[in-house]
């Protein structure tokens, strides 16, 4: 069964002007998106900056407030529960972009993570100091860490230290929102290994958001490809990347770098080509406003959004 | 034809730190010639921006040594005026962040304009708005007539770049130094600067030097890769030797901690980078983080050796290099 | 923009509305009203109460606010109990006084302060810097009214230089030469006091927006440009920081109010801040509740300057 299922989601954030600062319009951040994930798997969320990834992530676990549409946890409708229902903020936890700025530097590592565990636990202070030893020790950070502050880490330790803090309470879902996007490529090595060694240890589920399709396509058993809040396209890692249908997803997969430097002239003529189908066919995959049409199912596991025929 | 067109020398930029100088980058010799993309790479860190920021002279505070020749003109030992004469005219620089590298108060028209007025004087104000439309076409930003007038916060981190390259481009350098151009761009975005990048080189014979952490960008735009650790250039090669026959630890360390298809394990660099007064002066900087080779395989004083024509290498230890999880003897029996 | 002025400009208005409000409930909780001031003491009660029945003085808060603010838009600031004459004649004068000597002042708060927080910030860390950032220390420590006796004593009394009271030497013609050259000397003294204390935020305000965009990326744009260093300074560093400074112009207003009630004391200068002084030694609280009320609109005025300067000079604001 699907450990979380969301239906049409929308998310409009109002567009203030005028001199009584009235709403006149709406940014439509997420407009219409339906999927679902099932447990022990890794969802991949892509789509350049604006196309409403994080909006994704933070309405799921109700830190932005739900237009229309429907979320399910584990069979419960969690729409409108908001970040107030404990089991939900138990279960579903998020781990942020930066690491810079999401943990608080006036505290102590063991207070940022015992956080959680205050809320939901009653430990006592030798119980509490055990655990946080404990989860120090999985992510891979000396347990001697506890009395030191955020600044005293690098940027991959942080990104560690938050992702103690999501599976403190050892939640069964978790949300991670570009958690390597702001770290060198051999620190990302080290968070993206840990967190694939976690998953099978403690049977996690990822909605992982990401612009990084080489990491996505790493990580990921299946994939959205997400543009201006709509889906373009869906389905496991093989049919985004070996066999893209919506032009756009063709586009994003095209322009990825690629690392054997053979393939450079073969790679320039591709998105050369590309470029030119986007160009000449844009009309044929976008309504007159630009946006994505409604998914249309190609395979069991493949859909894209493409005009409906007939 | 390539000519050799900069040539760093033994070059050392130290900062201040306390009482104490200390080098960020630490006896870099290289040479770019024109019509040429030379990548460099290295985590951040590594010493990359401190090198090109000596190369432009953009250091306000620290101690240079060493020689920058360009076309045989020592620039690292030349008057601000003269450095000012080439500055935005035969060496010009891309920036890492579009969003601060704008001036907030200055029409996008002006700030290109500041570049032709510096470097040539005797355009007319007609002629100065006509090129600089005509470069903002150039880096393929909509609507120039209209961008002229517009203020950086009105355009999105994408154009905002292009912006920057137009300045960088305006006097049609012969060195152009791209300090990490897309890191904060997205890919499709990243693809369309790289195009430019590479089209301009062609188009006025540049050299160009290439800094970026992404090794894909390396491998799709570099002519010759450095590598860079700690302040000093650890590997340099002709791209294809570099990802196909790389030898120093540190390359290949590198290259395996990127996803590649069918790779279940990324390999993980243990350790960062020391900061500056961390920094080992003395043996091997990178040691550190590969614990498990025995400390007899370190050389006191590792110097770059030419293994192949073009190839250099620093220390020896690439001949009995191996991974943890790879054994000794598989190594030692030539099994790569 | 118009619209960020429009929609600014609306705000003062309950802005004021709740200033004065208060202020004519404070005024309410007064002891006495404006019979107590009015009236011979030897009137009897029921006659006195009759008499407030008749002036409305026992009408609800509310009616009574409305007709004293009505009054105060026709300029109408009540009587003063002690010198028994409209409050808005008793502070005409003075209301001119205090803003040719705020005038002053601002004047010369920015001749000091632009060339010294330009100094002070293009050569940071240097003995010129650490010298004016010295007197800048020393200018946030000093008190005012210490200030102002030491300036009154050595340039008022030791060296002559300056007359010690007053705003004009009494029986001159007025708007005759001699006449304005005495208000400008009675005026130099007070407002250059006033000055040197009060420019030295300023000067650490521009001293901390020039070190601050030195740093910025857009100055190694500027250098990789070829720019000369004094074109860098004139075209980019000075420019972005004036721009916050321009908008800091209207919140000096408020400075100057406290200021101004120092110094006019300490000078003997006959404007608003030695009225407000007096009036309260008299317990003349009509007279206090009007001058609080002017400098409670400058000060919101103050403010809206402040915003309408930056939008107009701040192209991120200006551009919406
Ligand atoms: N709090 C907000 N108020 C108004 N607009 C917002 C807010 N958060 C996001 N948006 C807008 O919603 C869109 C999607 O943003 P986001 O979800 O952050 O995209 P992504 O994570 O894919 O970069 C963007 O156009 C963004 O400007
Ligand atoms: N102005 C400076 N003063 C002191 N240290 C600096 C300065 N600039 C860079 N550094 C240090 O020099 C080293 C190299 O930095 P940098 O050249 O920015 O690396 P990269 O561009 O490879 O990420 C780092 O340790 C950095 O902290
Ligand atoms: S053996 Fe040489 S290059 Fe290798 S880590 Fe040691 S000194 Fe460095
Ligand atoms: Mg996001
Ligand atoms: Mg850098």
């Amino acid at each position: 069964m699907a450990i979380l299922k969301v239906n049409d989601l929308k998310v409009y954030f109002p567009i203030k002007a005028g001199i009584f600062n009235r709403t006149v319009d709406h940014v439509k951040a997420v407009d219409g998106v339906s999927f679902s994930i099932e447990q022990g798997k890794t969802y991949g969320l892509v789509g350049e900056s604006g196309s409403g990834k994080t909006t994704t992530g933070r309405a799921v676990i109700g830190l932005e407030s739900i237009y229309s549409g429907k979320v399910m946890f584990n069979g419960k409708d969690i729409t409108n529960f908001g970040r107030k229902n404990s089991a939900l903020r138990k279960d579903v936890q998020m781990i942020f972009q930066d690491p810079y700025s999401s943990l608080n530097p006036r505290k102590r590592i063991l207070d940022i993570i015992a956080e959680p565990l205050r809320n939901f636990e009653n430990l006592s202070m030798q119980e509490e100091k055990k655990r946080v030893q404990s989860l120090l020790e999985i992510v891979g950070l000396s347990p001697e860490s506890i009395l030191k502050y955020p600044h005293e880490f690098s940027g991959g330790q942080r990104q560690r230290i938050g992702i103690a803090r999501a599976i403190a309470v050892r939640p069964k879902l978790i949300i991670a929102d570009e958690p390597v996007s702001a770290l060198d490529v051999s620190v990302q090595a080290q968070v993206l290994n840990f967190m694939q060694d976690i998953q099978k240890e403690l049977n996690l589920t990822y909605l992982f958001i990401s612009h990084d399709l080489g990491i996505v396509k790493h990580m990921c058993d299946d994939i959205a490809i997400m543009y201006k809040g709509r889906y373009v396209e869906q389905g496991t890692t093989a049919d985004i990347f070996n066999n893209p249908q919506h032009i756009y997803t063709k586009r994003l997969v095209s322009a990825i770098p690629d690392i054997n430097p053979r393939n450079r002239e073969k790679q320039y003529h591709f998105r050369q080509e590309v470029q030119r189908e986007y160009a000449n066919s844009y009309n044929d995959y976008f309504d007159s406003e630009g946006l994505a049409y409604g998914l249309q199912p190609i395979s069991d596991t493949h859909l894209v959004a493409l005009p409906e025929r007939g | 034809m390539r000519n050799k067109l900069l040539e760093i020398n033994n070059l050392k930029t130290s900062f201040r730190i306390g009482d104490n100088y200390y080098a960020a980058v630490d006896d870099v010799s290289l040479t770019v010639n024109n019509n040429e993309i030379l990548g460099i790479v290295g985590e951040s860190g590594s010493g990359k921006s401190a090198l090109a920021f000596s190369i432009m002279g953009l250091h306000t505070r620290a101690k240079i040594e060493g020689n920058i020749f360009y076309k045989g003109q020592d620039i690292a030992n030349i008057s601000p005026a003269k450095l000012n004469k080439l500055r935005g005219d035969d060496l010009a620089m891309i920036f890492q962040d579009p969003l601060t590298a704008l001036n907030p108060l200055m029409r996008i028209g002006d700030q290109i304009a500041e570049t032709l007025i510096l470097h040539k004087p005797e355009m007319s104000q007609k002629q100065r708005k006509e090129r600089v439309l005509e470069l903002i076409d150039l880096v393929r930003i909509p609507r120039p007539e209209h961008v002229y007038e517009q203020f950086p916060h009105e355009l999105s981190g994408g154009m905002r770049q292009r912006v920057v390259i137009a300045i960088a481009i305006a006097n049609r350098p012969d060195l152009l130094i791209a300090d990490e151009p897309t890191t904060a761009l997205d890919v499709t975005i990243q693809a369309q600067i790289l195009d430019l990048i590479r089209e301009l080189k062609n188009d006025l014979d540049s050299g160009v030097i290439l800094i970026t952490h992404d090794l894909g960008v390396v491998a799709e735009m570099a002519d010759r890769v450095a590598v860079m650790y700690a302040g000093q250039i650890v590997e340099i090669a002709e791209v294809h030797t570099l990802f196909e026959n790389p030898l120093h630890p540190y390359t290949k360390s590198l290259l395996n901690s990127v996803p590649t298809e069918g790779q279940e394990k990324l390999h993980v660099i243990q350790g960062v980078v020391p900061s500056l007064q961390k920094l080992p002066r003395k043996g091997c900087r990178f040691a550190a983080r590969i614990p498990w080779v025995d400390a007899s395989a370190h050389e006191e004083y590792p110097e770059l050796h030419e293994v192949e024509p073009g190839h250099f290498v620093r220390c020896t230890c690439y001949s009995h290099f191996y991974f943890p999880d790879e054994s000794k003897e598989a190594y030692a029996h030539g099994n790569s | 923009m118009w619209k960020f002025i429009v929609r600014r400009i609306l705000i003062t208005i309950p802005q004021i509305i709740l200033l004065s409000v208060l202020l004519f409930l404070l005024a309410q909780a007064m002891p006495g009203d404006a019979l107590s001031g009015l009236v011979d003491p030897n009137v009897s009660l029921e006659q006195k109460n009759a008499l407030r029945e008749k002036l409305g003085l026992n009408a609800p808060w509310y009616e009574k606010y409305g007709e004293w603010a009505s009054g105060l838009v026709q300029g109408d600031l009540g009587q003063s109990f002690r010198f028994k004459m409209p409050v808005s004649d008793l502070i005409e004068q003075r209301m001119i006084n205090t803003f040719w000597l705020s005038l002053a002042t601002l004047i010369i708060t920015y001749i000091i302060a632009i060339p010294l927080g330009i100094l002070s910030g293009r050569y940071n860390d240097t003995i010129l810097d650490s010298s004016i950032t010295g007197y800048t220390y020393i200018g946030f420590a000093t008190p005012l009214f210490i200030f102002g006796l030491v300036m009154l004593w050595v340039f008022g009394y030791q060296l002559q230089w300056f007359p010690t009271s007053g705003s004009v030497t009494p029986g001159l013609e007025p708007g005759s030469f001699e006449y304005v050259l005495s208000k400008a000397q009675h005026l130099l003294l007070p407002a250059i006091s006033m000055a040197l204390i009060q420019t030295v935020s300023t000067v650490q305000y521009l001293r901390s927006e020039i070190v601050d965009t030195k740093q910025r990326e857009f100055i190694i744009t500027a250098r990789a440009k070829g720019a000369s260093e004094s074109r860098v300074y004139n075209k980019h560093i000075l420019r972005n920081s004036l721009l916050p400074i321009a908008a800091f112009f209207g919140y000096e207003i408020t400075f100057l109010i406290g200021g101004t009630v120092f110094v006019e004391m300490i000078f003997g200068f006959p404007g608003m801040g030695q009225l407000f002084i007096e009036s309260i030694l008299l317990r003349d609280y009509s007279v206090v509740n009007a001058v609080v009320l002017i400098f409670g609109i400058a000060a919101i005025l103050g403010a809206l300057l402040s915003d309408i300067i930056l939008s107009l000079v701040d192209p991120r604001i200006r551009i919406k």
